[in-house]
């Protein structure tokens, strides 16, 4: 498929060439979705490690501690994929990606799998040509805002200026609740987070915006914390999740199903330290076959029997890895559309049988 | 009263109307700057304490403690910590053979072969390892002030030949490479770091063959070793132009080859008397490898700002940055004191035309 | 083979080589945009925009298109460039003056802000200097008040607006007319000096244009100030960081310039009776001008790409507004970033240009 590109430039079409090649990726990339083998699977067994693209660095998702050793709840998804697949959780390279370069390194295949607090939107993944396969956090744009100026609602930030950060869907997002509430609210774009607090607290702005799983961390660096609060209300939807290229199914299906395993491994109480024994003592067909003891799930994968019960182990399941990273030890950010739907969140976790 | 005010010093600071109201007006804002910043630094500065809330407990003063608690990760990154000992042992042969270099006057043939060849290769071997015994260590365990000196060295032993190249180019009589020559040149003049940095991270992928990788290390060096060229293509250039003309007249007249007595004789008189200039690049270089953290590579800057978000520390960014910039002034008060040594050194050689 | 022969031999296969080189990219760059299914077109320059850009001195709405905000963006760094351009100059002057001045205190201490300024990351230097100037300024419920209608706060400098289609002409005739004048002074043939007639006239006309002009002043409403003309801090802050930061350089550069000019010539000054001041600024400067402009000219070229810079600060300029946010909603990481490169290449061009038509003029009156 590269060959016919190279001749039309040699011919000295640079333009038609690549309105030709595109076609072609498409027709190509259609062509592979009912092609069985995994490249991207063979690749990370072939290379022994998994290349997980992750955020420079975000409370609660991913950061480095004192040791320079990474944290959060991207990370241990990274962890948990490389332990189902290579069957041990150390073998991640990390790949720190910024907010503009993220897709980009994702699509020339420099990393397997994005875990980067991203969401799916429509032009990126019909232009970029990328998947949001699973969701690890359900987040929407929230406001932090001075207790005294006394607003309770978004709409009533009528002619405020709120502090963000480039490079996410932020100012579009206050823009487009700007324009369909009629509520005009001024923004002020800075690179980093910390700088835009700054800014905020220096009284340059009357608020913060940004997704509520960083809100709550961000309240607690401020000077006076008590003179802030997080509205309760968002503005736009963010299910922040696991990017792949699209086209590999059964790269597709093993993030797939494995966080249907994390998340099924909290409804049925399985944890990083009873996994083994309830493996060894359950009569739960639903439990056994999710550990592998019966079944043969990791079949259908490409993966061994146990892939599930490693994934479990390395953090525990999704509650577990929750409450280590957003609990009351942590940043203290109440679970709500993050809890499984049967505690009336939004995780809701498909059957493995 | 009389002997005071004939004093060097007093003359200096109150000799005439308008000196003394200069230094009035400095001793007041020293006066206003100085107190507060004392108090933060040092007065009020807690220096021992596990995490952000336990330093907040003074609010005025810096919280060094959180600097003290990363202070391997701000220089190594998260390079091994058996394996730190490489990272030494490398940085010492290139200040070894480095002074070697400058101050030999017999051997300095040996010793620039060495710097240009044994060095390189034996540093690369010892940083990643792989061989030899040594454990292999990955560049995205790289990190820290490590990663900008690496970037620094890199970028400017792979600028000279660049640089020099381009000088000689834009020199040419050829106008396909002098025009060639200056393109290039104006090219990577005119841009900002920033985004060619950005291009050569989510470009060159792209520029090459399908399915070839770069590190994303490599990327960086590449982009900021052509970017450096371009600025040192103009400091030999200026230096080229130093050369009195009789200089390579001579030597033709002795039967040497153009191109020899470009090398031989232009080209190291033009080196010396470039040698503020490429002081200055080096300067800037080392303060430009703190954006690699833009593209995601975890230099000293990048560190800072990561440590910023691990939440036992998270909302200390003016220790971080203040920290951070200590360290790159006196890390670039090194290469300019070096490079004024450097200066003195050469310029006493005597200079042929001058007694 | 002739000397001729080979010279074009061998430009002819620098010509094949790099045009062999370049194809060679071209073609992967083709194959690989293929295999992974990235688009290419600068169609979406006219898609809708849809964010807002806070500072603006062209027309701005969120309905506009991308193509737009490349425009209002680029204009916002030019006014950057152009302000720190000036106020770096005056700095450089002042602390190479300070350096030459012989005052011990001012020696040291223009040595000792040239070493630490020159010596820390830009970067450092600009958000250090933004976040000293809101401290500086008041909280908005405090504001200071300059007559009735000026008002100064951290959140900018309030100034009534002018409107009107009488002030509009008026103004714009003026400001033109002024700045013609100004560089056509000597070829139009006029003998008086242009700082003693210029400036008047411009007072005058702006005066004129103000009395035909609807003053809006700005008044406190809800969270802001509504109406009038907003100069925002970060503008102020960036101008602080990227000023002060050349100057260091420059101070440099003039020093070694004024130290250029034969002493013979402040001898001879002197011995006319002209005082220090008006040696200085009328023999010594106009002298050192010359031996200056081609190390300025590449201070200005980076005081236009440092404005870049701004981008951490919140500053609406070019890098901020397109090559993140655009960037980032379309996903065009390939265009937008050859666009932000085309405006920069152009923009230094430009200014190259301009700059080395100064100095071929400069140097032809010296002699």
């Amino acid at each position: 498929m590269t060959s016919l590109p190279a001749r039309a430039l040699r011919a000295g079409r640079l333009v038609l060439a690549a309105g030709a090649a595109v076609f072609l990726a498409t027709t190509v990339a259609q062509a592979q979705v009912s092609a069985p083998p995994g490249p991207t699977v063979e690749a990370i067994k072939k290379r022994g490690a998994l290349n997980c693209g992750i955020d420079t660095g975000v409370p609660g998702f991913a950061f480095q501690d004192n040791k320079g050793v990474w944290h959060g709840i991207d990370i241990d998804y990274c962890r948990a994929i490389a332990a189902a697949v290579l069957g041990d959780p150390e073998k991640v390279k990390y790949t720190g990606t910024t907010a503009a370069a993220r897709f980009t390194v994702l699509q020339a295949g420099e990393i397997d799998v994005l875990i980067r607090d991203s969401t799916l939107t429509f032009t990126r993944s019909t232009v970029l040509g990328l998947d949001e396969v699973a969701v690890n956090f359900y987040a929407g744009q929230g406001f932090l805002v001075r207790k005294s100026v006394g607003v309770t609602k978004a709409a009533e930030l009528q002619g405020a200026t709120i502090c963000t950060v480039t490079g996410a869907t932020l100012e579009l997002n206050i823009a487009d609740f700007a324009r369909s509430t009629g509520a005009k609210i001024g923004t002020l774009l800075f690179d980093k987070p910390e700088e835009a607090i700054a800014a905020m607290e220096a009284g340059r702005c009357d608020g913060y915006t940004d997704d509520t799983g960083s809100l709550a961390g961000m309240r607690s660096t401020l000077k006076q914390p008590d003179e802030w609060f997080v509205m309760p209300e968002t503005i736009s939807k963010e299910p922040l999740g696991l990017h792949i290229r699209s086209g590999d199914a059964r790269w597709q299906k093993i993030i797939f199903w494995l966080d249907n395993a994390l998340k099924s491994a909290e409804e049925f109480g399985i944890t990083k330290a009873n996994a083994d024994q309830l493996k060894a003592s359950t009569k739960d067909p639903f439990i056994l076959r999710l550990l592998g003891a019966e079944g043969d799930t990791g079949k259908a994968l490409g993966l061994d029997e146990a892939w599930a019960l490693r994934a479990i182990k390395v953090a525990g399941n999704y509650g577990e890895m929750y409450e280590t990273h957003f609990g009351t030890k942590a940043l203290n950010l109440p679970r709500g559309q993050n809890n499984l739907y049967t505690k009336g969140g939004l995780h809701y976790p498909l059957p493995i049988r | 009263m009389k002997r005071v005010m004939q004093a060097p010093l007093f003359k200096a600071l109150f000799g005439s109307r308008g000196n003394t109201v200069v230094t009035l007006l400095m001793v007041a804002l020293f006066a206003l700057l100085l107190p507060g910043l004392v108090r933060w630094m040092f007065g009020h500065a807690v220096w021992e304490a596990a995490n952000r809330a336990a330093c907040r407990l003074a609010d005025d003063g810096a919280c060094w403690a959180f600097i003290r608690a990363r202070f391997a990760l701000f220089f190594y990154g998260t390079y091994p910590e058996g394996e730190r000992w490489r990272v030494h042992a490398g940085l010492a042969l290139l200040v070894v053979v480095g002074t070697g270099t400058l101050f030999s006057h017999r051997r300095r043939g040996a010793w620039l072969l060495a710097l240009m060849t044994v060095v390189p290769v034996a540093d690369a071997v010892l940083l990643a390892g792989g061989m030899f015994g040594l454990a292999a260590v990955p560049t995205e365990r790289w990190g820290g002030l490590m990663l900008n000196l690496v970037i620094s060295f890199v970028a400017l032993g792979g600028a000279m030949p660049i640089g020099i190249a381009l000088a000689f180019g834009r020199r040419s009589t050829w106008p396909v490479i002098r025009y060639g020559s200056i393109g290039l040149i104006e090219f990577w003049r005119g841009v900002p770091l920033l985004t060619v940095l950005f291009m050569g991270l989510v470009l060159l992928p792209l520029f090459l063959p399908n399915g070839v990788n770069v590190d994303n290390l490599v990327r960086a060096l590449v982009v900021m070793t052509i970017f450096t060229g371009a600025y040192m293509a103009e400091c030999v250039r200026g230096g080229l132009q130093g050369v009195e003309r009789g200089q390579s007249e001579a030597a033709l007249a002795l039967g040497m080859h153009t191109t020899q007595v470009q090398l031989l004789v232009v080209l190291p008189q033009a080196l010396r008397l470039a040698i503020p200039g490429i002081i200055n690049i080096a300067v800037d270089l080392f303060k430009d490898t703190s954006l690699v953290s833009i593209v995601g590579l975890f230099d000293l800057m990048g560190v800072v700002g990561q440590s910023l978000k691990d939440p036992a520390w998270t909302g200390l960014a003016s220790e971080g940055y203040v920290f951070a910039a200590i360290v790159f002034f006196f890390a670039c008060l090194v290469i300019s004191l070096g490079g004024s040594v450097l200066e003195r050194h050469f310029s006493a050689v005597p200079r042929a035309g001058k007694s | 083979m002739t000397g001729k022969g080979r010279a074009l031999a061998w430009q002819a296969a620098a010509v094949v080589s790099a045009t062999a080189v370049v194809l060679y990219f071209a073609n992967n760059v083709a194959t690989n945009l293929a295999v992974r299914g990235i688009q290419f077109g600068f169609g979406f320059l006219w898609a809708k925009a849809g964010f807002d850009i806070p500072f603006h001195l062209v027309e701005w709405d969120v309905n506009f298109p991308y193509g737009r905000a490349l425009w209002v963006a680029g204009v916002n760094t030019l006014f950057a460039s152009a302000i720190c351009i000036v106020f770096a100059s005056a700095l450089g002057l002042t602390l190479a003056l300070m350096r030459l001045s012989g005052n011990l205190l001012a020696v040291g201490t223009s040595r000792a802000l040239i070493e630490v300024i020159r010596n820390t990351p830009q970067l450092l230097q600009i958000v250090f200097f933004y976040f000293a100037v809101l401290q500086a300024l008041p909280p908005m419920r405090q504001s200071v008040t300059i007559g009735t209608s000026v008002f100064l706060n951290v959140r900018g400098l309030y100034v009534p607006a002018a409107s009107g289609e009488l002030w509009d002409w008026i103004s714009g005739i003026t400001l033109v007319g002024v700045l013609v004048a100004a560089v056509l002074w000597k070829r139009m043939g006029m003998l008086v000096p242009r700082l003693l007639v210029l400036p008047p006239v411009l007072i005058v006309g702006l005066l004129a244009a103000g009395f035909t002009a609807q003053w809006e002043p700005p008044a406190l409403k809800g969270f802001n100030f509504v109406g009038g003309v907003r100069i925002p801090p970060e503008i102020l802050a960036l101008a602080l960081g990227v000023s002060i930061y050349t100057s260091a350089f420059i101070a440099e550069n003039v020093r070694a310039a004024i130290l250029g000019v034969h002493k013979g010539q402040t001898e001879a000054a002197f011995s006319l009776g002209l005082t220090k001041g008006r040696t200085m600024a009328l023999v010594v400067l106009p002298q050192a001008l010359r031996l200056l402009i081609p190390p300025l000219t590449s201070q200005y070229l980076n005081i236009i790409k440092s404005t870049t810079l701004g981008a951490a600060i919140a500053y609406p300029e070019i890098l901020q507004i397109f090559a993140r946010t655009v960037l980032n909603q379309s996903g065009r990481a390939i265009e937008v970033m050859t666009l932000v490169l085309g405006v920069f290449l152009v923009v230094n061009l430009i200014a190259s240009a301009g700059m080395n038509a100064w100095n071929r003029r400069l140097a032809l009156q010296g002699r």
